[in-house]
């Protein structure tokens, strides 16, 4: 396997008022061209963080991100985020929304009707070009999270980065744009990390489970290949007794090997909020 | 349809009150319309009677040197007195003008290269002169004042050092009282404002600046308290994205800063109202401030009563400006205010 991103050895300690929390202790992870990966772990141990590292949103304070063998460590569409609040700007349009991203990866490179026809094909890719023209507050969450992966998958990345895309929504729409996110993946072969807190949903959708061991100083605890043939059906897998395995895999690294002290598991269909608050490193 | 925006404007604007008389007007449920009149207009109807009631007795038994303490009637009296000296100088800037025009054009048929002159009519300013140019100060100094603090509080809230650096001028600054700026301002002006034909007079200039000093505040804190607070997600996507510096400010900061940037300025505008009638009396600039003072001054036995006019007034022209920036506000900017 040829590394495409190599996260290689990042640490990072934030500076707090009781001294330097060290968060993230040497993750190390190589990842494939085209390789859709999920990131699983107890809430506050550092999923994100390696996210945003990986985004150039924040700075390790040791190690780096590679990306195609060169060091990245600023923010750009080549790494284009969707964050689990949709962050759509409520005064544009949907179509804006995605224009915005647009007119900007391709300044000087499509002409004003291409980048309309791009937004268009974007917005389609996603089942939204019926909603093109409303608010963002005039959709359902469902509808919104749809336009955020859009304007993400509109920058053409060569890493799409999800923190929790389907987080907020419930089990029936998160299980349509979890379809509707393979048959994109199936189309686009994009690299993909994923986070989630959801186990069906981390196993339906990887090629490769990363889990990480609870916070301080996280790290990546296990990675579990999933061989299932694709295009995946998730009511056929059901009954496979391979999909069961690797979910009772996961289920036993969270509830056994990581076991949380004052029990609070991960739940299988419902994220739970975040709790802390995230700033931006130097925003 | 048509109707639907009507009242959707009009709810908007701040009067929701006409909407059930609109709808009762269409036979829309007349029952719930008669309910919604007697709360929206009967309550607030009755409410002002009630003041007038008391307002009439506790005026009469209060004894001035300048008489009773005006009630009701006296002030509508003389509001009627008020309007009928505009009218009258009115007619003699009419009858001035005619005249003029008379005599230039007797001048021209006798000698067709005679010089003519064409003079202003220079008549005392009546009441209604008064309230424009005090709307036209105001106006005046809080456009300078916006023109100033928007783009301080946005680069405030842009930049977190220079916020923490010009706090403590800002704090100090702010509650510094308009009579106090005054006497400073009218000096300076004096001292830089020196031309043969002036375009705008300088009491103008002194009120309008005296304004702007005073109400700059809310709006520069409140920008820079909107701008320092936009959701973070929204900052990293424009990171993301790599949004250039201006497309980052026009195109996330300043529309998310919106709603608390139109906060500011309608409480600027309020606080500049104020200012400017306690500028007007104490420097006689012209305009309701001045009014007020030279009406005090004159101590006639009707001054009280025109002052009390001008009091309604003031309070009037306060509301409608309020008003005016609440629907600016909510036709503009993206929130629920
Ligand atoms: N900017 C910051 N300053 C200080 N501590 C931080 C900062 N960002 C994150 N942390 C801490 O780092 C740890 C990891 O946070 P992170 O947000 O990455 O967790 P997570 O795995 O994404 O959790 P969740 O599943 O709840 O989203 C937490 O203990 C958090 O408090
Ligand atoms: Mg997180």
């Amino acid at each position: 396997m040829s590394t495409y991103l190599d996260i290689s050895q990042i640490s990072i300690e934030f500076p707090t008022k009781t001294g330097p929390f060290k968060a993230l202790d040497k993750v190390d992870l190589k990842i494939a061209r085209g390789e859709f990966i999920s990131l699983i772990g107890h809430s506050g141990c550092g999923k994100s963080t390696v996210l945003n590292i990986v985004a150039g949103l924040y700075e390790a304070t040791e190690g780096a991100v590679i990306l195609e063998s060169k060091e990245v460590n600023a923010p750009g569409p080549d790494r284009a985020v969707v964050f689990q609040h949709h962050s759509l700007f409520p005064w544009l349009t949907v179509f804006e929304n995605v224009e915005i991203a647009v007119k900007q990866v391709f300044k000087g490179k499509k002409s004003k009707a291409e980048m309309r026809q791009w937004v268009d094909y974007n917005l389609a890719l996603v089942h939204m070009s019926h909603a093109s023209h409303k608010l963002p507050a005039e959709i359902s969450g469902g509808m919104k999270q749809r336009v955020g992966i859009a304007r993400a998958l509109a920058m053409e990345p060569k890493v799409l980065l999800m923190d929790e895309p389907f987080g907020a929504l419930d089990a029936l729409t998160r299980a349509h744009l979890q379809d509707a996110l393979m048959e994109i993946q199936s189309e686009l072969n994009n690299t993909v990390i994923l986070i989630t807190h959801d186990v069906d949903e981390a196993v339906l959708l990887s090629d490769r489970i990363v889990m990480m061991t609870n916070g301080p100083a996280a790290k990546v605890g296990e990675i579990l290949n999933i061989d299932l043939p694709r295009p995946r059906d998730r009511l056929a897998l059901a009954d496979n007794p391979d999909y069961n395995h690797y979910r009772a895999a996961v289920l036993t690294f969270l509830h056994q090997k990581q076991a949380k002290k004052p029990a609070s598991p991960p739940q299988l269909s419902s994220a739970e909020p975040l709790t802390e608050v995230k700033k931006a490193v130097g925003a | 349809m048509f109707k639907q925006n009507t009242l959707h404007y009009l709810s908007v604007a701040g009067f929701a009150w006409l909407v059930p008389l609109i709808k009762l007007a269409s036979w829309e449920n007349p029952r719930e319309q008669a309910q919604e009149i007697v709360r929206l207009i009967g309550l607030p109807v009755i409410a002002i009677l009630v003041f007038l009631a008391i307002w009439s007795t506790a005026a009469s038994r209060i004894d001035t040197s300048l008489g009773t303490f005006p009630g009701p009637t006296a002030v509508v009296s003389a509001a009627q007195g008020l309007y009928q000296e505009h009218v009258v100088e009115r007619e003699k800037a009419v009858a001035f003008y005619e005249r003029q025009n008379k005599r230039n054009e007797e001048k021209l048929a006798r000698n067709p290269d005679a010089e003519i002159k064409i003079r202003d009519y220079t008549g005392k300013p009546t009441y209604f002169d008064q309230i424009i140019t005090s709307l036209i100060t105001v106006f005046t100094g809080f456009l300078i004042a916006s023109i100033i603090a928007v783009p301080i509080g946005i680069t405030c809230g842009l930049s977190p050092l220079l916020n923490t650096a010009i706090t403590p001028i800002i704090q100090i600054l702010k509650p510094v009282s308009p009579l106090a700026w005054l006497p400073l301002v009218t000096m300076v002006v004096s001292a830089v404002y020196v031309s043969d034909d002036p375009l705008l007079s300088k009491s103008f200039i002194n009120s309008a600046i005296t304004v702007t000093l005073c109400c700059m505040w809310p709006t520069l804190i409140n920008t820079a308290v909107g701008v320092a607070n936009i959701d973070k997600d929204l900052i990293n996507v424009g990171r993301v994205i790599q949004l250039g510096w201006f497309t980052r400010v026009t195109k996330i900061a300043i529309p998310a800063a919106l709603p608390m940037i139109f906060t500011g300025l309608r409480i600027s505008l309020g606080i500049g109202w104020m200012v400017l009638i306690a500028a007007e009396m104490l420097a006689q600039n012209p305009g309701l401030g001045k009014f007020v003072w030279d009406e005090f001054q004159n101590g006639s036995s009707e001054s009280l009563a025109r002052i009390m006019v001008a009091v309604i007034t003031i309070g009037f022209v306060g509301f409608i400006l309020d008003s005016f920036m609440h629907t600016l506000h909510k036709i503009i900017a993206h929130d629920e205010a």
